[in-house]
């Protein structure tokens, strides 16, 4: 039986939301989940205190101060691989531009339901 | 705090779905208020920071019962209205004026997107969007 997005994302959260009320206090870590099961392709927006919400996309840290807005104008249902390619090279345009820091480099990883691509 | 809210609902459907178990019956809503304060109330020095709302229809006349808590437990019934959010204060005043008692599913609808409506225009933090949920007897 294998262990659905789905599961293993509220598993973490509440994880999380156990570690906020303990002695060390939360795991300092956001996360973004992605993974593909039975029920197709599936991401989920994790915070360090424990908040979960599956989305259709999504980004950590100051860079999705710009990606969410990119994002929020140019996805749509159903994209394809190279679509999918062209949005976050949009983004990455982007942070180059405007933000602060120089990231000079980016790793980019396409997952599917085989692993990776 | 979103976290907490998740946390709260999932035990808070523990203790229904075992209130339902051993029962074999559905929890009233005021029934489900006191739990939800006793609830919280455990938590006194360690709260979880909701301020949940409680709505439901109980008895056999399918009553109206409404309710708000703080996030110590602390409860209030009404027979009017309840609100809470970031617009708290602004849903007050337009609910305050637009409420009347006894109206009908369509006309409640209206007039608590009304409300909404007028209440987030106000407030920098909300006006994304909104549901409107309406309890009848029939669901």
């Amino acid at each position: 039986l294998e262990l659905s997005t789905h599961a293993a994302a509220n598993f973490i959260r509440n994880e999380l939301a156990r570690a906020i009320r303990s002695r060390g206090g939360p795991h300092q870590a956001n996360s973004l989940l992605g993974g593909v099961d039975e029920d197709g392709a599936s991401l989920y927006h994790l915070d360090y205190l424990g908040s979960l919400e599956k989305v259709d996309f999504g980004a950590q840290g100051y860079c999705s101060y710009f990606s969410l807005a990119l994002m929020d104008r140019h996805w749509k249902k159903n994209m394809t691989l190279e679509e999918g390619k062209e949005l976050i090279n949009l983004c990455i345009e982007q942070l180059k531009t405007r933000f602060i820091i120089n990231n000079p480099r980016y790793r980019l990883i396409a997952v599917g339901k085989d692993g990776k691509i | 705090l979103a976290s907490d809210v998740m946390t709260v609902q999932q035990k808070l459907e523990l203790q229904t779905s075992m209130y339902k178990l051993q029962e074999h019956r559905d929890m009233k809503p005021s029934v489900f208020n006191n739990m939800l304060s006793s609830f919280l109330y455990a938590r006194r020095f360690g709260p979880y920071f909701v301020e949940p709302l409680v709505a439901g229809l109980e008895g056999p006349d399918n009553k109206p019962f409404i309710s708000g808590q703080d996030l110590l437990g602390a409860s209030v019934f009404t027979d009017d209205f309840v609100v809470c959010g970031t617009s708290e204060q602004e849903l007050f005043g337009t609910c305050e004026s637009f409420f009347k008692p006894n109206l009908e599913p369509d006309e409640l609808f209206e007039t608590i997107a009304q409300c909404m409506l007028a209440a987030v225009d106000r407030d920098c933090l909300a006006g994304w969007g909104g549901v409107v949920h309406i309890l009848t007897p029939e669901k």
